[in-house]
């Protein structure tokens, strides 16, 4: 147990002091600025909107600003993710640190535990602050946040375990890459599955389903954005959730997050055993 | 330390096959060969960084696979690189832990100090030369107080004053009666500190013992005049270097014997020079041995 924290303590030392916290902040605060700016005009040119209108217009912006920060948070940590084992194997970094009495699991969860620690921690923290400024600037205020923010953190960890498995097998570069790019292909797989739903194409409709359970950061990620809604939003404007990328007109099902858990374990357990296996 | 019979194939190459040696406490053995002779991939399969596909390590009395055999080795790596974001007693002080060793900051200032880096135990590692960062590489292997040290190439980005502070350091190691395995291409080097060496080549021990044992073997060297066929019978299995005869012998005092034959031949003997082989040229005759097989 030593060894896992010392290692998730090294990890969350090298974000900080290889200035990938200084970059993700100045990326968050231009963000959140950008949609302070945006509420704010909101509220000034929206003046004649009906409540709910203006609500469900709040309710998308703030899921399109959401799920910038979940972008920044998984693009973050992918790489992070991304160059920690296989950079660390082609550098040299990995041969004194391994050859110490340290199983490689213990190394690897360490690794993991502390880009949970850092992803989780900056969705929190800049998660909070986009809700503040909604709730300042349109006096909007979501009716669940607490769950709304783990499921954009659990999209993230997803995505950095992935990201993980990647870098015990691949180069550092290509690991990143790959990671970013599943996230993306599956997100929009999510929409036009949405798309799919919404015209009555059961099979394109699929293609969103089956994405979401071979990487949930997708499904994750529509349970975040249904956390953000108000309720009361679907029933008065059901036309306008029929395939919408922000906003999500099914709430997460029990099995899917239960899902969600076991393919993050079971990727963790494929990283592990393909880092166990490796020649450095 | 113990290893036997590890194999290791990479693809259709065997890197390493067959190979059987141990280190015992307070002895320096150097492991030496060619490139590619599956030097650094002996050493990682000893410290578990490669699997072996074959074979059996025994580390300070616990079996290899056994991460808890490793508490008490120091290991420098050829390829070393430390965090670059971290300060050169951050390095430390995270190798300690690792290491589950309790040494004091002190204790760990001292290490840094030894390898002459006792000035720059706040700066961060990012900024050091490679030489710098193997005499890091050599306190990191030194910090936990280990029983067994592991040195791959340890003086290849050191100059002079460094590779004679690494002599030393081998020295007083024995001295305190840690193990030491030493890779290295400088045969001097190895020559002056090591009590056993063990020759590889293409994967295989291609020799090992003492140095009194592989270097026992002597030579005379003679400058002759009128070697008529019958002398050059006698002086079978000399080598030619420029006018002179090279003669490897068994015993030194086979010498006067040898000298009489000659003579007895009728051939003018100019000048006799006994000498030893050195190191290098046992291991240039044991590669070459190789090659010719």
């Amino acid at each position: 147990m030593t060894i896992v924290l010392t290692i998730a303590g090294l990890t969350l030392r090298e974000a900080v002091r290889r200035k990938v916290l200084r970059s993700l902040a100045v990326l968050t605060v231009l963000l959140l600025s950008l949609s302070a700016w945006g509420f704010s005009r909101i509220d000034a040119e929206f003046g004649g909107l009906t409540s709910g209108e203006s609500k469900l217009i709040a309710a998308m912006v703030l899921n399109l600003v959401m799920f910038g920060l979940s972008l920044i948070a998984a693009l973050g940590t992918a790489f992070l993710a991304g160059p920690t084992v296989s950079g660390e194997a082609e550098s040299g970094i990995a041969l004194a640190v391994l050859a110490r009495p340290v199983r490689r699991t213990a190394v690897l969860l360490g690794k993991w535990l502390g880009l949970v620690v850092f992803g989780t921690g900056f969705v929190a923290v800049a998660g909070t602050a986009q809700l503040l400024i909604v709730k300042l600037t349109t006096g909007y205020w979501p009716p669940d946040p607490v769950a709304g923010l783990a499921l954009l953190a659990g999209q993230a960890v997803a995505l950095l375990t992935l990201g993980l498995l990647l870098s015990t097998v691949i180069s550092p570069m290509a690991s990143g890459i790959v990671a970013v790019g599943l996230f993306g292909a599956t997100w929009i797989a999510g929409v036009v599955g949405g798309l799919g739903g919404a015209l009555g194409n059961a099979s394109v409709e699929r293609i969103g389903t089956v994405s979401q359970v071979l990487l949930p950061t997708d499904g994750l990620w529509r349970g975040a954005m249904r956390s953000f809604q108000d309720p009361s939003l679907l029933s008065q404007f059901s036309e306008a959730f029929e395939g919408h990328p922000f906003l999500s007109a099914a709430p997460l099902t029990g099995t899917y997050l239960i899902w969600a858990v076991a393919w993050t374990a079971l990727v963790l357990a494929l990283a592990g055993l393909a880092f166990q296996r490796r020649d450095l | 330390m113990w290893a036997s019979g590890l194999r290791k194939r990479y693809r259709r190459r065997q890197a390493v096959d067959d190979v059987t040696f141990t280190v015992a406490r307070g002895e320096v053995v150097g492991l030496l060969g060619p490139n590619g002779a599956g030097k650094t991939t002996v050493i990682k399969m000893l410290l578990g960084l490669v699997r072996p596909d074959a074979g059996e390590i025994m580390l300070l009395g616990r079996h290899g696979t056994d991460p808890a055999s490793r508490a008490r080795i120091g290991y420098l790596p050829e390829l070393f690189r430390y965090q670059p974001w971290l300060t050169a007693d951050e390095v430390l002080r995270l190798h300690t832990r690792l290491a589950g060793a309790a040494v004091p900051a002190a204790e760990q200032r001292a290490c840094l100090g030894l390898v002459g880096l006792a000035d720059r135990a706040g700066d961060r590692v990012g900024g050091f030369s490679k030489g710098m960062q193997q005499r890091l590489g050599l306190a990191v292997a030194l910090v936990a107080r280990p029983e067994l040290v592991v040195l791959d190439e340890p003086t290849s980005a050191l100059d002079p004053i460094g590779r004679a502070d690494v002599r030393d350091l081998l020295l007083s190691l024995r001295e305190r009666q840690v193990a030491v395995l030493l890779n290295s291409h400088l045969i001097g080097e190895v020559e002056r500190v090591c009590d056993r060496v063990v020759i590889l080549d293409h994967g295989r021990v291609a020799a090992s013992g003492t140095l009194a044992e592989l270097l026992g073997q002597r030579e005379l060297r003679l400058r002759l005049e009128g070697v008529t066929p019958e002398a050059e019978a006698l002086l079978d299995g000399a080598a030619r270097d420029g006018d002179a005869f090279v003669l490897p012998i068994r015993d030194p005092d086979d010498v006067p014997e040898i000298v009489a034959g000659l003579v007895k031949l009728g051939v003018r003997v100019h000048a006799v020079e006994p000498g030893r082989i050195t190191l290098e040229e046992r291991l240039l005759e044991v590669i070459r041995a190789g090659e010719d097989r």
